[in-house]
């Protein structure tokens, strides 16, 4: 694979820097190399004293490590913005109006545009929220949409994060690292400011809070100080002015939530809970939970609390339901698709299946319902005898796993060991739905710092950068 | 807000302070080691230190006999010893960072950056660069970050578990430091005064702060019974008793709640009979047993703390 097979988001086919790289590549090189390292370094000296850490599992416990960030920022034209906005909006409309017609009418399984089994029988499809009606009919108020740029440039979105998406908070750090580092940099830019998320967030989950609550209490529910992502969740709460809350800071009483206070119990309406499904009631899903709230649901059912996002999102952003998403759109919005797919084989269907175990070394064949990067098969960066490994769980549980082509990911020149190298990239746009659906300019564009490696988890060695969008 | 939020900035603080008071306490004999005395002098130096944290049976199990060297390294470093410096700071910090969100940046800042280089000392640069430099760094430290609380920290309820623990833990602190040395310096039918002495009582108010503040207040000789009052009694002194109970009192009044009335009235009492309580009448009935009770009351304090606002209770 050759390097000028990827759309290079700073260069274009010729060698030319593309205009809206411009200004920012004569700063660059009027940057003496000293003085960028200097940079560097000071970047991750303060990323450290601010604690901006993600704690990694598996390695030593209540290890942290930041996630690297790299100076060059991945610039977005304003007309490539406006489409990507309207596509965004477009598509998590149209998966929250899937989420409450399955739990629901169930009307599109009805008109035969999903096969019913694999929505029903798909183990994210929560019984429990059948015929629940929540607040607006939304169930996922805050989505983290993944988007890749491939080929000769087009997007396609790689799947949508319904459940509980983070990152945000490195979006929001990262551009004010670079408005510290290079406060030059920004005028010679006009850079959409992303700082309003917070706010708009605020406004969101107070806009679905239960009926008939004048001034909702807000909080944000973390598994506390060792989860991974606990510093976005103290981030946000801290930036929105609510409580940080653990499960044990919360009890139920006659289906109203209340949290332990200095001054005794208060009623908590809007809870933007950062754990999982799973661990958030021990008395109605895992028993062995220590995170959640005894009779949380019920309270949940009853409509006394607005759970963020909703119990149940995570059938619609399942990777056996991503390809039907763009149908979705039709279905609901009666409109065409404005983001792409990318194209997607089912493994469960025996043609499809057949396809994938032939192309094996070409396809990225992922776990159904895996996330971040791990239980996936790379097939061209993979050796002979993994391929031949992971052939053999794909024949024994085909409904397990969906493939893609390898993507030509797009690369952004970034600052490695050997000097400023192509790297690839993907984008994390966050799209907020209450009374509006709304998203800030911007988004959360990580980086594979291994040459070559297209895994951009933090997890897997990923990293960061700042993302502009500019303005028209 | 959350008892729970509560309770990790009140042992925020509490931790914060108390490495602050045993880099006093070690400073100072670390000074004493510097001046001539005899080998008995400075293991019972060192004994006194370990008693006053009342930390004896855990460090003769770990390391046997007394040396300066040895104390230092459980006191500072030990990883198995609850109020070595390391770990105060390390439990500061962990207190911190689960409710970092409720401090502002800055504050949570300076606690993440002290126990971040905490992290690079280590016992052998304290023995090259010499260890005053660095109980100098812990104190600063301390400073540091009760200056930007006091500086950033909006007046709610948040600063005011923060000055509790502060306050209580040091009004535990110097009673301690009072008590050893006086147990130690004035030994029963000795009489006060002479020189031998003089470095030793000094040493005693340099480590809470105290010498210039002794000669301002008394223009005198230093006798036993005024640095216990100073030390106790008196309220215009930052890290006295008295001082600290009165600190206690009005935060515990500004987060009263429906059920922290008896632990009000007890913090009241008791800082009342500090403001009127007499010295002469104090050591008459013994200085030891005086702060031995104070110490348990101080103690009940913290408990009914615990109890009112802190364990949460639904």
């Amino acid at each position: 694979m050759s390097n000028k097979t990827f759309y290079n988001e700073m260069i274009d086919e010729a060698g030319r820097v593309r205009p809206h790289y411009a200004s920012f590549a004569s700063w660059l090189s009027e940057m003496p190399e000293e003085r960028i390292s200097q940079k560097r370094a000071e970047a991750d000296a303060l990323f450290h004293r601010h604690g901006i850490t993600f704690a990694v599992y598996g390695e030593n416990a209540g290890t942290e490590r930041l996630i690297p960030f790299d100076i060059v920022p991945r610039i977005i034209p304003a007309d490539e913005w406006a489409m990507l906005q309207a596509g965004l909006r477009q598509r998590v409309k149209a998966l929250n109006l899937f989420i409450h017609d399955v739990y629901h009418d169930q009307n599109i399984l009805k008109a035969g545009r999903i096969p019913a089994e694999q929505v029903l029988n798909n183990a994210q499809y929560r019984k429990e929220m059948q015929g629940v009606d929540v607040a607006r009919d939304l169930y996922a108020h805050i989505a983290g949409v993944d988007i890749v740029r491939a080929g000769k440039g087009e997007y396609y979105v790689l799947e949508d994060n319904l459940r509980v998406p983070s990152g945000v908070s490195y979006m929001l750090e990262n551009r004010k690292m670079m408005m510290r580092l290079f406060p030059r940099l920004f005028s010679r830019y006009r850079v959409a400011p992303v700082d309003r998320y917070p706010d708009i967030l605020l406004n969101t989950l107070r806009s679905v809070a239960p009926t008939g609550v004048a001034d909702p209490t807000v909080v944000v529910m973390t598994p506390g100080a060792y989860n991974s992502a606990y510093f976005e969740h103290a981030f946000l709460a801290q930036q929105m002015g609510v409580e940080l809350v653990e499960g044990q800071d919360m009890f139920v009483q006659d289906d109203q939530v209340f949290m332990r206070t200095t001054r005794g119990p208060q009623r908590v309406d809007v809870i933007y809970r950062r754990i999982d499904d799973d661990f958030l009631d021990p008395t109605a899903f895992r028993k062995d939970s220590v995170l959640g709230v005894p009779g949380l649901l019920q309270a949940y059912r009853a409509g006394r609390v607005t759970l963020s996002n909703a119990i149940g999102t995570g059938v619609a952003d399942d990777k056996s339901i991503y390809p039907y998403v763009p149908d979705m759109v039709r279905f609901y919005l009666d409109e065409e698709p404005i983001l792409h797919n990318v194209p997607t084989y089912m493994c469960r269907k025996a043609d499809d299946l057949a396809y994938v175990l032939d192309n094996l070394a070409k396809l990225v064949v992922k776990e159904v319902h895996g996330a971040g990067g791990y239980g996936m098969l790379v097939g061209p960066a993979a050796t002979k005898a993994e391929v031949e490994a992971f052939r053999q769980i794909l024949v024994a549980h085909p409904e397990r796993y969906i493939a893609q082509p390898t993507l030509a990911l797009s690369t952004c020149p970034t600052f490695v060991d050997a000097g400023i190298a192509p790297r690839h990239i993907d984008l994390r746009p966050f799209v907020l739905s209450g009374e509006e659906v709304q998203l800030v300019a911007g988004g959360l564009t990580r980086v594979a710092l291994r040459e070559g490696s297209l895994v951009v988890n933090s997890s897997q060695g990923g990293g960061t950068k700042d993302t502009w969008v500019l303005e028209a | 807000m959350l008892s729970r939020t509560a309770d990790h900035l009140y042992w925020m603080a509490r931790y914060m302070e108390r490495a602050e008071n045993i880099a006093r306490i070690l400073d100072v004999n670390h000074r004493m080691s510097m001046m001539p005395q005899s080998a008995v002098q400075q293991e019972q130096a060192w004994g006194a230190t370990l008693r006053i944290m009342g930390l004896e049976g855990a460090y003769y199990r770990s390391h046997g006999e007394l040396s300066a060297d040895n104390v230092l390294a459980f006191m500072v470093f030990d990883a198995e010893n609850p109020s070595s410096v390391r770990n105060c700071l390390r439990a500061a910090r962990e207190n911190a960072h689960a409710v970092r969100g409720t401090l502002t940046s800055e504050l949570w800042e300076t606690t993440n950056g002290t126990w971040l280089k905490m992290r690079d000392f280590t016992p052998e640069m304290l023995a090259d660069s010499g260890a005053g430099e660095f109980f100098e760094w812990v104190k600063y430290r301390s400073h540091l970050s009760r200056g930007v609380t006091i500086g950033t920290m909006l007046q709610d309820e948040s600063l005011r578990f923060i000055r509790l623990g502060t306050f209580l833990e040091r009004a535990d602190n110097t009673a301690r430091i009072l008590d050893v040395k006086y147990q130690l310096l004035l030994p029963a039918g000795e009489v006060e005064g002479g020189a031998a002495d003089y470095h030793q009582w000094s040493a005693l108010l340099r480590s809470v702060s105290a010498f210039e503040v002794y000669r301002k207040v008394y223009r005198d000789l230093i006798t036993p019974s005024r640095v216990a009052e100073l030390l106790l009694l008196r309220v215009d002194m930052p890290r006295s008793i008295a001082r600290c109970l009165k600190e206690v009192y009005s935060n515990l009044q500004a987060v009263a709640n429906d059920h922290s009335a008896e632990t009000e009235r007890r913090a009241g009492e008791l800082e009342a009979q500090l403001r009127f309580g007499r010295i002469d009448d104090i050591v008459r009935d013994g200085l030891h047993n005086y702060v031995v009770r104070l110490l348990s009351r101080v103690q009940d304090l913290g408990n009914r703390i615990a109890d009112d606002f802190l364990v949460p209770v639904s």
